[in-house]
């Protein structure tokens, strides 16, 4: 197990599966957002607040995940996108089948705007050492995706706590798995 | 052309304020449009019987991501388009369904002017139905210091969220 955890940790701080919005970034979905949560705020209606506001329309920040949901179908799409596949690495090598995120905080810096082309990188930032809480033993881990635009400035930063674990009773057997 | 006065400066912000209620009746169509626009495809948020033989729960329930945009539509509401989300985190805790009444509620943790003269409201944010929180948002925003800042002109040295 010693040779895994340090073979994972020499990941942290690695950019890994960086990716490219499969289109740019859509008004009409900052619509559709909007009307799904009747936002009003007439950065998103009004370009003339938009022009003065935010030098010209963008999209409302805590859409930054979206861009990166892609739509239900493609022309010519075979790969099913995996979003937060490095989570899913972890609980595999460690051997932890089963995981909580425990928090979720996103930063916003450069605004999104309609046209942007958007890309992603997932980069693990601490994995910790074995924990017992009330759902098993496990690791707690921190993952971060970056989100730059295509002048590549960050335009947000989403952080992940996860927790991977055995439940209790395997976790009591105490067979490392 | 005047400009655009902001709706709330910082200087008019304290801590302990509390910001309007916002009640909303949740319908399947709520959920129904909350996942669309959220490109989150997943049954459970659009396949009531999937919800209820596959997850065990009662009905479709509203995802994560556009509970974070009612979040924001809520936060924003209070500062007006001048006002700019620099941080937010989410604790999800249960699940919201039609039928359900959820209503926000807020208030301000903490007024810091940053040391680029950026003026940032700390809140926190309830999303709650018949008095049950259902998930939580702890929000860092920053309103204009006066009527010539605007934070959405803060670049590189001068955002630090």
């Amino acid at each position: 197990m010693s040779a895994v955890i340090d073979e994972v940790r020499s990941l942290v701080g690695v950019a890994q599966y960086e990716e490219t919005g499969e289109f740019p970034v859509e008004r009409s979905y900052v619509w559709t957002m909007c009307a799904s949560v009747e936002n009003g705020n007439p950065l998103f209606w009004d370009d003339a607040v938009a022009t003065e506001v935010t030098d010209g329309p963008i999209a409302p920040p805590t859409m930054l995940s979206v861009w990166f949901r892609p739509h239900h179908w493609a022309p010519g799409r075979s790969e099913q996108h995996l979003p937060l596949k490095v989570h899913f690495d972890l609980k595999e090598r460690l051997g932890l089948p089963e995981a909580v995120m425990t928090d979720n905080t996103i930063v916003f810096f450069e605004p999104v705007r309609p046209g942007d082309v958007l890309t992603t990188r997932q980069i693990l930032r601490s994995v910790s050492d074995e924990k017992t809480t009330k759902l098993g033993t496990g690791r707690f881990w921190v993952i971060d995706v970056e989100y730059t635009n295509q002048d590549g400035e960050t335009v947000g930063v989403e952080s992940y706590t996860g927790f991977g674990y055995r439940r209790g009773a395997d976790a009591a057997s105490g067979s490392p798995s | 052309m005047s400009p655009l006065a902001p709706v709330l400066v910082f200087g008019a912000v304290a801590e302990g304020d509390l910001l309007p209620e916002l009640r909303y009746d949740v319908t399947a169509t709520t959920v129904v449009l909350g996942a669309l626009a959220t490109r989150d495809w997943r049954p459970m948020h659009h396949d009531k019987d999937f919800a209820v033989v596959r997850n065990g729960t009662r009905d479709i329930f509203l995802n994560t991501p556009n509970q974070a945009a009612w979040f924001e539509r809520y936060i924003t509401d209070w500062t007006g388009p001048h006002g700019r989300l620099g941080r937010v985190t989410f604790r999800m805790r249960d699940s919201v369904f039609p039928g359900d009444t959820m209503v926000l509620d807020g208030a301000v943790s903490e007024v810091i002017l940053d040391d680029t003269g950026c003026g940032w409201v700390g809140l926190d944010v309830t999303l709650a139905v018949d008095g049950d929180v259902k998930s939580t948002c702890a929000a860092r925003v920053a309103l204009p210091v006066d009527h010539t800042d605007n934070p959405w002109h803060r670049r590189h040295d001068r955002w630090k969220p």
